[in-house]
C-alpha cells in the first residue's frame, strides 16, 4: 500500500498533529529523565567522571569494566545478591501459591484471612526493616525472647555473617508473599469451574486436580510472577542498607548497595556507572531468558 | 466420612490461624508497642502483654506520650508532609501527561504510531537502579537537587501508567465521542470533559499504583533529598532510627505514623488496591 502524504489540511493530517500533541508530553519526559540517563550511564561508564572533580572527564576505553573483574567486593556483592534471588523467588513463589490455595477454600473468615496475610504489604520495605531490625535485636528482641518461651538458646541473626543474610531473606519472604498471593488468586478464580467438575466426574483426587488443573491454568500467572520476583529481588537494596549497612563483614552487601556507595560516597561516578551497566545487562539477560522459557511452554 | 471432614477442617483453620498470626503480629506489635515506655514493652516481651496495649495510666506522660516525643525530636510532619506533596505531585501531572499519551496511541492516527509503543514498553524493562546516577547528575545540573521539581518531574511520564491507559481507552466506545465532535467539541476539550469523568475507574487504579510505588519510594528521594526540610517519611525514618538515644517506644510511634496513609487508602480504597496491586501484576 503506498504511503499517505501527510498534510495539515487533512483530516488525517489534523488528527496526526493532535495524537502527537497528546503523545509529546511524556514522549519528552520519559526521553529526558529516563533514555537520557541510560544513554549517559553508558558514556559515564568509559570515563574517569570523579564528582569532585565534574569538569575534568576524560575517556578511559573499558578500563573501568577490566577492574570489575579484579574488584573482590563486587564479587561478595554479586555473590550476595544471587544467594538472595535463588532462596528467595522459589520460598515466596511456594509460600504465595500455598496462602492463595488456602484463602481460595470456601471457608468462614476468608476475608479475614485474606487480609492478614495481606497486611505486611502495607507497610513500606523502610518500616518493615527497621522493625525487624528491633524484632531480630539478638539480646533485648521480640524474636529472640519469643524463641526463649520455647527453650530455643538465642540466635545472633543479623550480627552474624553466616545468618545475617538468611535473616534478611525470611524478612523479605515475609512481607512480600501476601502481594503474589493476591495475584495468584486472581489467577486461580479465572480458571474456569467446568474443568475442576469434570476432573470430579473423572474422579480425580484432590492433588491430581492440583497436578493436571490448578498448575496449568495458573501458568502464566506463575511465569509472571516468577520473572518480576526474579528482578525484583536482583534489585535488593533496602533491606541490607537498612538493616545491617551491607555487614556483617560484608556478607549483606548487595549490587545496586555497592553501586550507591561507590557512585555517592566514593563519588567514583565513571567505576559506579560501569558496574550499573553490568547490573543492567544482567537485568535484561535475566528477562530475555524467562521470557523465552515462558514462549517455551506456552508453545 | 464426615469425621474425617471436620478433622480436615479443623487442621485447615489452626494452620491458617497460625499462619494469620505470624503475619499479623510485627504490625500489632509495632502498633502496641508505640503506645508503652521503653521498659514496658521489654518487660511484655515474653508475655501476651506484647500484643495488648498499656493499662491506662501506665505510661508516663499519657497514652500519645511516644508520639508526642518522636513528633518534637525530628521533623516528622515535615517528612509526611514533603511525602504528600512528593506523591501526590507525581500523581496529579502523572494521571494528565500519561493519560493523553494512553489516549493518543488507543486513539489517533499518526505516523511512528506502533514505533513509539513499542519503545514505551521497552523502556519498562530499564531499572530505575541503574540509573540514578546520571539522573543525580542532570537533577544537579539542572539545580534540582533538594526541590520538589526534582523529587517529582523525573517521575511523572511513566510508561506502565501510559499502557494502562493504552489498554483502557481501547476498549472505550467511540460512540460518545463521535457525538460530542458532531457538537463541536474540540480534541482536548473532548478528552477532559468527556473520556476522563467516564474513566474514573482507570484513573483511580493508576493514582493508587504511582501512590504505591512512590510512597514506599527510597533510593531517589535518599539522593536527590539530602536536606533535612526535604527528607520524605522515608528517609526520615531511617534517620530517626540512627540517632541515638534510641528510644524504642519513638521509633514504634514514628513507623505507624509512616504507615497510617497506607493504611487509610488501604482500608477506604480496597477495591481499587487490590485492582491496582493486580494490575501490576499482571501487565503483559
Amino acid at each position: 500500500m503506498a504511503r499517505k502524504k501527510f498534510r495539515l489540511k487533512t483530516r488525517e493530517g489534523r488528527e496526526a498533529v493532535t495524537g502527537y500533541l497528546f503523545l509529546l508530553p511524556a514522549l519528552i519526559l520519559l526521553t529526558i529523565f529516563l533514555l537520557y540517563p541510560m544513554a549517559t550511564a553508558f558514556y559515564y561508564s568509559l570515563t574517569d567522571f570523579y564528582i569532585l572533580r565534574p569538569n575534568d572527564i576524560n575517556l578511559v576505553g573499558l578500563a573501568n569494566f577490566q577492574m570489575i573483574f579484579s574488584d573482590l567486593e563486587f564479587r561478595n556483592a554479586l555473590t550476595n545478591t544471587l544467594y538472595f534471588t535463588i532462596l528467595v523467588v522459589p520460598i515466596q513463589i511456594s509460600i504465595a501459591l500455598g496462602l492463595a490455595l488456602l484463602v481460595n477454600k470456601n471457608l468462614k473468615f476468608k476475608i479475614f484471612f485474606r487480609t492478614a496475610y495481606f497486611s505486611p504489604v502495607v507497610m513500606s520495605l523502610v518500616v518493615v526493616s527497621i522493625l525487624w531490625t528491633f524484632m531480630y535485636n539478638p539480646n533485648e528482641g521480640l524474636i529472640n525472647e519469643l524463641l526463649g518461651v520455647f527453650g530455643i538458646p538465642p540466635q545472633s541473626f543479623l550480627t552474624s555473617p553466616d545468618q545475617a543474610m538468611n535473616s534478611i531473606i525470611a524478612m523479605s519472604v515475609w512481607q512480600g508473599a501476601g502481594f503474589q498471593m493476591m495475584i495468584f488468586l486472581a489467577g486461580l478464580q479465572n480458571i474456569p469451574k467446568h474443568l475442576y467438575e469434570a476432573a470430579d466426574i473423572d474422579g480425580a483426587s484432590t492433588f491430581q486436580k492440583f497436578l493436571h488443573v490448578t498448575l496449568p491454568g495458573l501458568r502464566n500467572v506463575s511465569m509472571f510472577i516468577f520473572i518480576t520476583i526474579t528482578i525484583a529481588a536482583f534489585k535488593l537494596l533496602v533491606q541490607p542498607m537498612i538493616m545491617t549497612q551491607g555487614g556483617p563483614l560484608g556478607s549483606t552487601k548487595s549490587l545496586v548497595y555497592h553501586i550507591y556507595e561507590v557512585g555517592f560516597n566514593y563519588r567514583d561516578v565513571g567505576y559506579a556507572s560501569a558496574m550499573a551497566v553490568v547490573f543492567t545487562l544482567m537485568v535484561f539477560i535475566i528477562t530475555i531468558i524467562q521470557r523465552l522459557v515462558v514462549k517455551e511452554e506456552r508453545g | 466420612m464426615k469425621k474425617k471432614n471436620l478433622l480436615n477442617r479443623i487442621f485447615l483453620y489452626t494452620i491458617m490461624l497460625f499462619l494469620a498470626v505470624l503475619f499479623l503480629f510485627p504490625m500489632l506489635w509495632m502498633l502496641v508497642s508505640s503506645f508503652k515506655n521503653d521498659v514496658q514493652i521489654f518487660r511484655d516481651m515474653t508475655s501476651i502483654q506484647a500484643f495488648l496495649p498499656p493499662m491506662p495510666g501506665t505510661v508516663e506522660g499519657g497514652f500519645f506520650q511516644n508520639y508526642l516525643m518522636a513528633f518534637e525530636r525530628v521533623n516528622l510532619f515535615r517528612y509526611i508532609l514533603n511525602s504528600l506533596i512528593y506523591t501526590s505531585g507525581i500523581i496529579f501531572f502523572g494521571l494528565i501527561v500519561n493519560s493523553m499519551a494512553g489516549y493518543a496511541l488507543a486513539r489517533f492516527e499518526f505516523p511512528l504510531r506502533s514505533f513509539w509503543l513499542s519503545v514505551i514498553i521497552a523502556t519498562l524493562i530499564i531499572p530505575p537502579e541503574s540509573i540514578f546516577l546520571p539522573l543525580y547528575v542532570l537533577v544537579y545540573d539542572l539545580g534540582w537537587v533538594n526541590t520538589y521539581t526534582g523529587l517529582i518531574v523525573p517521575f511523572i511520564a511513566n510508561a506502565f501508567a501510559i499502557f494502562l491507559f493504552r489498554q483502557f481507552f481501547l476498549d472505550f466506545p467511540r460512540e460518545i465521542e463521535e457525538a460530542a465532535k458532531i457538537d463541536g467539541c474540540s480534541q482536548l476539550g473532548i478528552f477532559f470533559r468527556i473520556i476522563v469523568p467516564l474513566s474514573k475507574p482507570v484513573f483511580a487504579t493508576v493514582a493508587i499504583v504511582l501512590f504505591i510505588n512512590h510512597w514506599n519510594d527510597f533510593l531517589w528521594p535518599l539522593v536527590v533529598a539530602n536536606d533535612d526540610s526535604m527528607r520524605t517519611i522515608q528517609i526520615g525514618l531511617q534517620f530517626f532510627m540512627n540517632q541515638p538515644p534510641v528510644q524504642w517506644g519513638q521509633v514504634m510511634a514514628a513507623l505507624t505514623v509512616a504507615t497510617v496513609p497506607m493504611l487509610v487508602i488501604f482500608i477506604f480504597l480496597q477495591r481499587y488496591f487490590v485492582q491496582g496491586l493486580t494490575h501490576t501484576g499482571s501487565k503483559n
